[in-house]
């Protein structure tokens, strides 16, 4: 019996292996590579969904990008909605992760609060931003009507649609941030707080400067990823609210992925998008483990 | 090691009736304490009797519920740590992980010297009056380093550093502003045996040094009779005894100290002192007379105990060997009370094997008796060397 099961043990521990791996191959294969794979070879096609054929066309559909004013537009306004979230998402998430770790009550209260965006659904959400953001019957507007003020058409508009979905979309990824920060607050040792006020930290910037921020390193880098992915992957609040409108001034890189692929139905040219999308997420995640990663991890 | 000394900083740490609770817990029930300039106290006691509290307090890091903490002659209640003169070592050494060892030990002196702008990254050397000052600073970087065997390590970071090594930076630290008081929290706990008392002889040395009253808290009773100047035991808040390191093994004014302090524990006895005043144990005067009439407890440190031909009966349970001496665990016959011996190693041959009964005596002179309440009982020694059976 033992001779046997050493006899056997090479192939029947390599046969229990590919077995027990095969579900998550199978649909790592079938949800994510074979994808993947179908769309950067799409992505050199002018393949068009209907049609009985498609040709190779090499980097024609790159080309045309280059020369394409709506990609242009949706590239410019999708960097401008990253650098409008990232920081804003981040910089506010801290600043309250800090005033609630500082309080002495109602923490889960808060959490549950601010973390409320990242669990509903955005559909349904834009729907009461509409209402809220809504130029003659919005309470934004008619606030800023009692205050005196102008009452700008918030989404309606070219020169305020973009940064009225950035200010949703900083309320939308706060949540998730504020728990990261405040996660990352707690695992801060008490006695360096300690040892920066016997060090003469008698300020509470100090004991920021000293202890907090340099702590809160690998969260931080972790945020600003998480966070600039999530923003370059904004689509829904574009689909619902805007469409992209008015002239194009909310056109953002997967809504005009999403148009050429299934409002014209150019699959070929909409892979090409997909793969710039892809390009600029993983080139985040490269910035990520290269460029930063060495300065913040201390263990 | 090269020498760091300094002037002596005045003053001392004088703390009056200091009292504290958590919730319910009374933490600390009015303890007061003065260390003066230039002395050790270590302040030993079980985990959870508050002695880190009251360092924690000294230190500013917790507030007092009342009483007062003074250093040098100003009083500190109500100042912030950072105001206080003091610094600190604590448990997990503190260190700032993204920092160098030279940054480290830096960091008092910045924040003390250096004002907010002349602070800030990149642009806080080109401020007025930053250079000079910070130069002056590496300086005592340097020196403070030296003085602690850092200075090839001043560019490394705490993570690539043996607990050893972040241990004697974060002494570093606390002698570089050559402050007027010492805190440290069981700075040794966390190394390894033959690297704490290695390092027990350093902080000795830097204490010498530097001159400044050190408050040593430490569970370890080891490290407080080696180190300190005077001991301080602490159990449930209160400060039992305050004493030499001899006195309070020899002379310990409470059972507990007693028992706490001495490896292996005290042997203790039931006694009773009789209408005529002798002491018995089990009804066998033991040499001693002069107590009052009540229970009592006869307490004897395990090297004054020894096997003889007549004395106290006693059962031997098993022997344990230690190299420079013997511990004999037994049991006293009349009580049951478990009792152990130190004795030289070269007695192993005579000494009566496990399960065996032989008879006990021991130095009456050396014997402590204590009340019901755990206090010190005087009485006078009848015979010297003897247990009357």
């Amino acid at each position: 019996m033992a001779l046997t099961r050493a006899a056997r043990a090479p192939w029947g521990e390599a046969a229990a292996a590919w077995m027990l791996s095969a579900p998550a191959v199978l649909a790592y294969v079938l949800m994510l590579a074979l994808p993947t794979l179908a769309t950067v070879l799409l992505a050199f096609t002018d393949f068009e969904l209907g049609a009985t054929g498609f040709r190779w066309i090499g980097l024609d559909n790159f080309a045309e990008m280059l020369s394409d004013r709506g990609f242009g537009i949706s590239l410019r306004n999708t960097l401008i909605y990253v650098g409008l979230v990232t920081p804003g998402s981040i910089a506010g998430a801290l600043a309250l992760a800090l005033l609630i770790e500082a309080g002495l009550r109602g923490r889960t209260l808060f959490r549950a609060v601010f973390f409320l965006p990242v669990v509903s659904l955005t559909v349904a959400m834009a729907a009461a931003w509409q209402y809220l953001l809504h130029p003659t019957i919005g309470p934004l507007n008619a606030m800023l009507r009692l205050a005196g003020l102008g009452a700008p058409e918030w989404l309606s508009s070219s020169s305020t649609v973009l940064v009225s979905l950035a200010a949703i979309g900083i309320w939308e990824n706060l949540g998730f941030n504020l728990v990261l920060f405040l996660a990352g607050l707690t695992a801060i040792p008490r006695e360096l707080y300690a040892a920066a006020e016997v060090d003469g930290a008698r300020s509470a910037w100090d004991r920021f400067r000293l202890v907090t921020w340099p702590m809160l390193g690998p969260t931080t880098l972790f945020v600003l990823t998480i966070t600039m992915i999530r923003a370059v992957r904004v689509f829904d609040t574009v689909a619902v609210l805007t469409q992209g409108g008015p002239n194009k001034a909310s056109q953002v890189l997967l809504y005009t992925m999403y148009e050429e692929g299934f409002t014209y139905f150019r699959l070929g040219y909409s892979a090409a998008v997909t793969l710039v999308f892809l390009a600029i997420v993983l080139a985040i995640m490269w910035l990520q483990t290269k460029l930063l990663d060495k300065r913040v991890h201390y263990v | 090691m090269t020498e760091f000394t300094g002037h002596p900083p005045p003053g001392g740490i004088h703390i009056r009736a200091v009292e504290k609770r958590f919730g319910h817990t009374q933490v600390l029930r009015g303890v007061s304490l003065d260390i003066a300039a230039g002395e050790f106290v270590a302040l030993v006691g079980p985990s959870g009797c508050g002695k880190t509290t009251l360092m924690r307090i000294v230190a500013g890091i917790e507030q007092a519920d009342a009483g007062s903490v003074a250093i040098g002659d100003r009083d500190v209640t109500r100042l912030r740590p950072g105001d206080r003169d003091v610094a600190m070592v604590f448990q997990s050494y503190a260190l700032y992980p993204h920092l160098t060892v030279a940054e480290n030990i830096r960091v008092p002196l910045a924040l003390r010297r250096l004002n907010a702008w002349q602070r800030l990254p990149l642009l806080g050397g080109w401020m007025p009056g930053a250079a000079d000052e910070g130069h002056r600073m590496d300086q005592e970087v340097r020196r403070a380093a030296e003085a602690l065997g850092l200075r090839a390590l001043l560019d490394r970071r705490p993570a690539q550093l043996s607990g050893g090594q972040r241990q004697r930076v974060a002494l570093a630290r606390a002698i570089v502003r050559r402050p007027a008081a010492f805190l440290m929290d069981e700075p040794l706990s966390n190394l390894d045996a033959s690297l704490r008392v290695q390092t027990r002889r350093e902080i000795v040395d830097i204490h010498r040094q530097a001159g400044a009253a050190t408050l040593y808290v430490t569970h370890d009773q080891s490290e407080a009779l080696t180190m300190a100047d005077r001991v301080a035991v602490m159990q449930d808040g209160e400060l039992l005894q305050v004493a030499t390191p001899e006195a309070i093994y020899a002379d310990p004014a409470d059972l507990r100290v007693a028992t706490f302090i001495g490896s292996p524990r005290i042997n203790t006895l039931p006694a009773e002192a009789g209408t005529d005043g002798m002491v018995r144990v089990g009804g066998h005067p033991v040499g001693l007379w002069g107590a009052r009439p009540g229970p009592l407890t006869l307490a004897i440190r395990p090297e004054d105990l020894l096997p003889a031909a007549t004395g106290l009966p006693a059962r031997a349970e098993a022997l344990e060997f230690l190299g420079e001496s013997l511990l004999l665990h037994a049991r006293h016959e009349a009580t049951g009370a478990p009792l152990v011996l130190r004795l030289p190693p070269e007695m192993r041959p005579d000494l009566p094997p496990g399960g065996s009964a032989f008879a006990l005596q021991f130095d009456t002179s050396r014997a402590l008796l204590f009340g019901p309440e755990g206090h010190r009982v005087g009485a006078s020694v009848l015979s010297g060397m003897h247990a009357l059976v």
